[in-house]
């Protein structure tokens, strides 16, 4: 049996939870087993999961789950996990997922892979896929021990729909006391997509000249639908907020199209968004080594082609 | 307050990635290796920020064979007071993980430090072991942490914002942006460095479960395709019904 925790934040799940369920649907294909959801306290209209190929949903509501204690929560999963004979184990590569997975392999005695971007391979043995050296390289993983534990990157597989509602059934386990109290949670709530999860992403460095000039970059991020991003010096000089920092130190991102206005290109700054799956880059430097990593490139002022490019987006949007 | 640090070295964030011909092997030859960003800038700088503060003492940790020793001295050089280095080559995370958490423990360690990735796996998953196999609290993703005796108020990264955490030491935080700024070691902190003391131990013997199988790199991007300033709508379109992203 396929198990994956399907996050929900506030009791609302979020892509990465669907996304996760359809990997573990893809997960429980490839090795003729089941894939089973789990959600922890509040969640909206938990049987959805069957959606994305979970055949059952299984909830644990405790008020020691009503905020995220890794402790906590790897307990549950791994309790759910044994209860249930689980041999696989997924959770989102998110914030919360990367702080379960480590604890989720020494509880399971379980080998794991941060980060899968591909379907587990179990013809012989269990191999998986995940990007390393910061996106620069894939490595592929075996894993020898009788259960796996796997965390699945972002934006790598779609949350396709297969399936109808499922069942939703309460499990009944031990939830141990939370030991980190949490006394304060600030959301940064744009409306749009977190960074990690954006499908699409306009982003801007210094070539804007200051943080002024930046209602040409929002613009063109509504025309798309698109979230903002910055480069790491525009964040530095405050120009711009530090989480819109894409780049090694900063987020790496992996959204379908990348729109870099004005930047150009450092090695760090490549290691953050070169998952991306198409790269468009604009800059009035010919010679801007971003240019060799980009699919289109356009040659221009940013101040000119920015307004351009979102009216162009605007009347394809229209027809 | 005993304060362990663990280090780990990568690659350096403008080395060329290379791969032997079968695809089996990290090719390291003329790559430069650091002390990893987020364990340096943010978790030793902050540790031993808080031991200039408050007393105590900073340990810095290595899982690695001796060519590791120059990356512990700029450590200890940063202001680490003295080095353990567990002598073995690490092949997964769990494996580093256990050896990490047996320090700790026979050490008596109260606050367990890491950085919140290596820049070369970027696994992410190091912190969270070390912390269920100690038992204790994990704090991933902190910006933020400050001590008040045993207790620490941490402010961390979550989805779509950031949350502040109390939490009774023991405990094991992973350090993001924010924790710290980079300090540059200066001449007397190197030349103390060379006469604090760097223990070496013996690894603990554990199964590991995970290897690498096999490297590869990208497919080459097709080079890129040019439009002209003046005519967005070509972009657009290209996007539509070429690239198929909007």
């Amino acid at each position: 049996m396929v198990l994956v925790y399907a996050e929900s934040p506030n009791g609302q799940f979020k892509k990465a939870a669907f996304e996760a369920v359809a990997y573990g649907h893809l997960t429980a294909q490839a090795m003729g087993t089941t894939c089973v959801a789990l959600v922890l306290g509040k969640a909206d209209d938990a049987g959805q999961l069957g959606r994305y190929g979970a055949t059952r949903v299984y909830q644990v509501q405790h008020s020691h789950l009503a905020n995220f204690d890794s402790q906590v929560y790897a307990s549950v999963i791994a309790s759910a996990a044994q209860e249930l004979g689980t041999e696989v184990v997924v959770v989102s590569h998110s914030s919360t997922g990367k702080s379960l997975l480590g604890r989720l392999a020494v509880k399971l005695n379980a080998g794991s892979v941060a980060g899968a971007k591909s379907v587990p391979n179990s013809e012989s043995g269990f191999s998986v896929q995940k990007g390393v050296f910061s996106g620069k390289a894939t490595a592929t993983y075996a894993i020898s021990s009788a259960v796996k534990v796997l965390s699945v990157m972002g934006n790598s597989l779609p949350a396709t729909v297969v399936g109808d509602v499922a069942s939703v059934e309460v499990l009944d386990v031990a939830v141990p006391a939370p030991r980190v109290q949490v006394k304060e949670v600030k959301s940064v709530s744009s409306g749009k997509a977190p960074l990690p999860e954006a499908e699409l992403v306009v982003s801007a460095g210094r070539g804007l000249k200051g943080p002024e000039n930046w209602g040409i970059v929002e613009d063109l991020a509504d025309a798309l639908g698109a979230t903002t991003a910055c480069s790491r010096p525009v964040a530095d000089i405050g120009w711009r907020p530090h989480h819109e920092h894409v780049g090694q130190t900063g987020v790496a991102i992996r959204p379908n199209l990348y729109i870099a206005a004005g930047i150009s290109g450092a090695i760090q700054h490549l290691a953050g968004v070169n998952s991306s799956k198409v790269i468009v880059v604009i800059n009035k430097d010919p010679e801007a080594p971003f240019f060799k990593a980009a699919d289109y490139g356009v040659v221009g002022d940013a101040f000119e082609v920015l307004p351009r490019l979102t009216d162009a987006v605007k009347r394809f949007k229209n027809s | 307050m005993k304060r362990l640090v663990c280090i780990s070295k990568t690659p350096d964030t403008t080395a060329q990635i290379s791969f032997s011909a079968d695809g089996k092997t990290f090719n390291s030859a003329g790559v430069q290796y650091i002390l990893n960003p987020y364990d340096e800038w943010y978790a030793l700088v902050r540790a031993v920020e808080l031991k200039e503060k408050q007393g105590g003492t900073v340990t810095v940790l290595n899982v690695g064979l001796a060519e590791n020793d120059q990356i512990i001295r700029k450590a200890l050089a940063i202001g680490g007071d003295d080095a353990i280095r567990v002598n073995v080559d690490p092949k997964s995370a769990l494996f580093t993980a256990k050896q990490i958490a047996e320090v700790a423990q026979s050490g008596g360690y109260e606050v367990v430090f890491c950085g919140k990735e290596t820049i070369d796996y970027n696994a992410s998953e190091v912190g969270a072991m070390v912390a269920e196999f100690l038992d204790v609290p994990f704090i991933s993703y902190a910006t933020h942490l400050e001590m008040d005796g045993q207790t620490a108020t941490i402010t961390r990264d979550i989805e779509g914002g950031s949350e502040v955490v109390e939490v009774v030491a023991p405990f094991v935080v992973s350090a993001a942006k924010g924790m710290a700024e980079q300090r540059i070691p200066n001449m007397r902190g190197i030349m103390m460095a060379k006469n604090k003391p760097l223990k070496v131990v013996p690894p603990v013997p554990f199964d590991d479960p995970v290897q690498v199988v096999q490297f590869s790199l990208p497919p080459a991007k097709q080079g890129v395709k040019m439009v002209s300033p003046e005519d967005m709508d070509e972009l657009v379109r290209l996007l539509h019904e070429e690239a198929k992203v909007i």
